[in-house]
């Protein structure tokens, strides 16, 4: 019991970390149906920039958190901008290559500018052993929970409730009608890439602060693909649902039956899943009035 | 007051479209612009409220201006602000969202947004039917409810002009006549402008104040609505009747004549 407990725990952190990185590259496939292959990398430069500020410069983390968020945020534009809007109306393939190409390119600058070897992470989340229904746990496992949470919870009320969030959705929709609106498609490309940008650089602080910072967290980038695949590459809830089932799978697999089967058994239950659900669990189907 | 002058348009650098197209549409008046498949209609309205840009068209002489102000270079969410909305051929409703969400959208550009749930209701005057759906995914609306969301879409906007591109494609004669009944309402109760596309000649003319035909990327003739339900040529190949005031089938209308009379 207390190991099945201390295995589900670390595994809801992993999923919840996979879940904001998924909603990332959900919400970019959504908007403007470019698969971003660099979504592992904004994890790595989130959790970067928050050791520089806080570990290097000392900041309190509060402001450490803030000030990283809103750096993703610009690199997201500046992307978007730079690199993703030139490319509008090429094929698919190509823009696949951009993107991988991004990951390399982010990858070579943080190794450049802080080297590749491990460091230890500046933890500012508590962790502390508490007992939890009888097993012991430690709290920076339910901070990070947690933190994920409400940002899930932030962004959901974002798409539900504000016109901005309905107009990315409209835009995910119908681009043509979404323009016929007075809705700036290009703005709301922006937005997807700064919104993805900044749920990795969360889901990169909270991997940096349980594990450390090192190249290794670009790694987690490789699970989000299983991850979207299985929720279904247009839906968010698919993004934290699949996050999460992927996560727990991962720590109870490597619990129960060893270390190395967990790196495959997601991609196992990911083909028995899709020979049922073509489109993923939550993929959106196309509808068809009859 | 809406005016195009002598406008051309291109798609794709080569494909000429419209050719020296003009019309004017006053505040407050229903016009009706008729005319075949492929005359360049939906070109025309599209060249107007600035979506011919993601389709690679492009407005390559003449002006568009919208009261006194040229519009032709404009991107599509300036003339949106500026007060025109296009209603597009099709519905075009955003299928994944539900039928609130959708009104939301359509009222995207309005800066006091305060005032959006009133608005919402105000368009649930017009068409019960949507609000009995209002949580329901709009992909799954009938034809007709698609069309009433495409348009209460566009009241949320507030504009002055309104463009629909037939409204009446694939529906029942009856919800026609009950959604033609509502876009003379709208332009009366609201005092919107609206330029009105039609494949549906009679009932279009019978709500207009202004009618213009159009064959082959230009005007051919215009008119008041009784003037052009007068004349021969209107009657037979657009209305459909002969002489004799009995319905005729398009069919009997040989091609070539039809070109050579509007032409010539
Ligand atoms: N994006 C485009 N690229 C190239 N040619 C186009 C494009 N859109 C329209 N055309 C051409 O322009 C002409 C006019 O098209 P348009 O859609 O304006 O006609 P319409 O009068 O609205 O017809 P309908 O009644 O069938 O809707 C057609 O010959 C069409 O093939
Ligand atoms: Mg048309």
């Amino acid at each position: 019991m207390d190991q099945f407990l201390q295995l589900t725990l670390s595994g809801l952190t992993n999923g919840a970390v996979l879940a904001l990185a998924a909603l990332g590259f959900v919400l970019i496939y959504k908007a403007s149906d470019v698969l971003n292959f660099a979504q592992g990398e904004f994890l790595l430069v989130g959790a970067y920039v928050m050791f520089a500020l806080v570990g290097e410069l000392g900041w309190h983390w509060s402001i450490g958190i803030v000030v990283t968020v809103l750096i993703a945020v610009a690199l997201g534009v500046v992307l978007e901008r730079a690199v993703l809007r030139p490319m509008i109306g090429e094929p698919i393939i190509s823009l696949i290559m951009v993107t991988i190409g991004l990951s390399s390119l982010l990858r070579a600058i943080v190794s450049t500018i802080w080297g590749t070897d491990e460091r230890a992470f500046p933890s500012f989340i508590p962790s502390e052993p508490i007992k939890v229904l009888g097993a012991t746990v430690t709290t920076d496992k339910l901070w990070a929970i947690g933190i994920a949470a409400v940002f899930l919870v932030v962004f959901n009320l974002f798409f539900r409730r504000s016109s901005e969030g309905i107009a990315m959705r409209a835009v995910a929709d119908d681009q043509q009608a979404a323009l016929s609106m007075g809705i700036s498609v290009k703005k709301i490309f922006a937005m997807a890439w700064s919104i993805s940008a900044a749920t990795a650089a969360i889901g990169g602080i909270i991997v940096a602060n349980i594990l450390g910072v090192s190249g290794n967290i670009s790694g987690l980038g490789l699970q989000v693909f299983p991850v979207v695949i299985l929720g279904g590459l247009d839906s968010i809830p698919g993004a934290v649902i699949g996050g999460i089932i992927i996560g727990l799978l991962q720590a109870y697999t490597g619990g129960y039956v060893g270390f190395g089967l967990n790196s495959i058994i997601p991609f196992v239950v990911l083909v028995l899943i899709l020979m049922v659900k073509p489109y993923g669990l939550f993929g959106q189907e196309i509808i068809e009035r009859v | 007051m809406l005016s195009l002058n002598n406008i051309e348009v291109i798609y794709e650098d080569v494909i000429l479209v419209l050719k020296g197209m003009s019309l004017q549409v006053p505040d407050g008046q229903i016009v009706a612009l008729l005319g075949a498949n492929g005359a360049g209609k939906s070109t025309t309205l599209k060249a107007i409220s600035g979506l011919l840009k993601p389709e690679n068209g492009e407005v390559t002489d003449g002006s568009i201006e919208f009261q006194g102000e040229p519009i032709h270079t404009m991107p599509a969410e300036d003339v949106v602000r500026r007060g025109i909305f296009q209603v597009m051929e099709g519905r075009r409703v955003f299928e994944h969202l539900t039928v609130e969400e959708n009104l939301i959208a359509g009222g995207y550009t309005r800066a006091d947004r305060n005032n959006l749930k009133r608005d919402i209701e105000m368009v649930y005057t017009y068409f019960p039917r949507l609000k009995e759906r209002m949580k329901q995914a709009a992909g799954y609306l009938s034809g007709g409810e698609q069309q009433m969301l495409a348009i209460g879409r566009a009241l949320m906007a507030k504009p002055k002009l309104v463009m629909l591109d037939e409204p009446s494609l694939g529906l029942a004669p009856l919800l026609v006549q009950e959604i033609f009944d509502i876009i003379k309402r709208i332009n009366e109760e609201q005092n919107t402008t609206i330029l009105l596309v039609e494949q549906n000649a009679l009932l279009a003319l019978d709500i207009a104040h202004y009618a213009y035909i159009m064959e082959n990327g230009r005007i051919v003739m215009d008119g008041e609505p009784d003037n052009l339900r007068e004349n021969a040529d209107v009657r037979e190949f657009y209305l459909g009747l002969t002489e004799v005031g009995q319905r005729k089938s398009y069919r009997d209308v040989k091609h070539y004549k039809r070109r050579k009379r509007w032409l010539s």
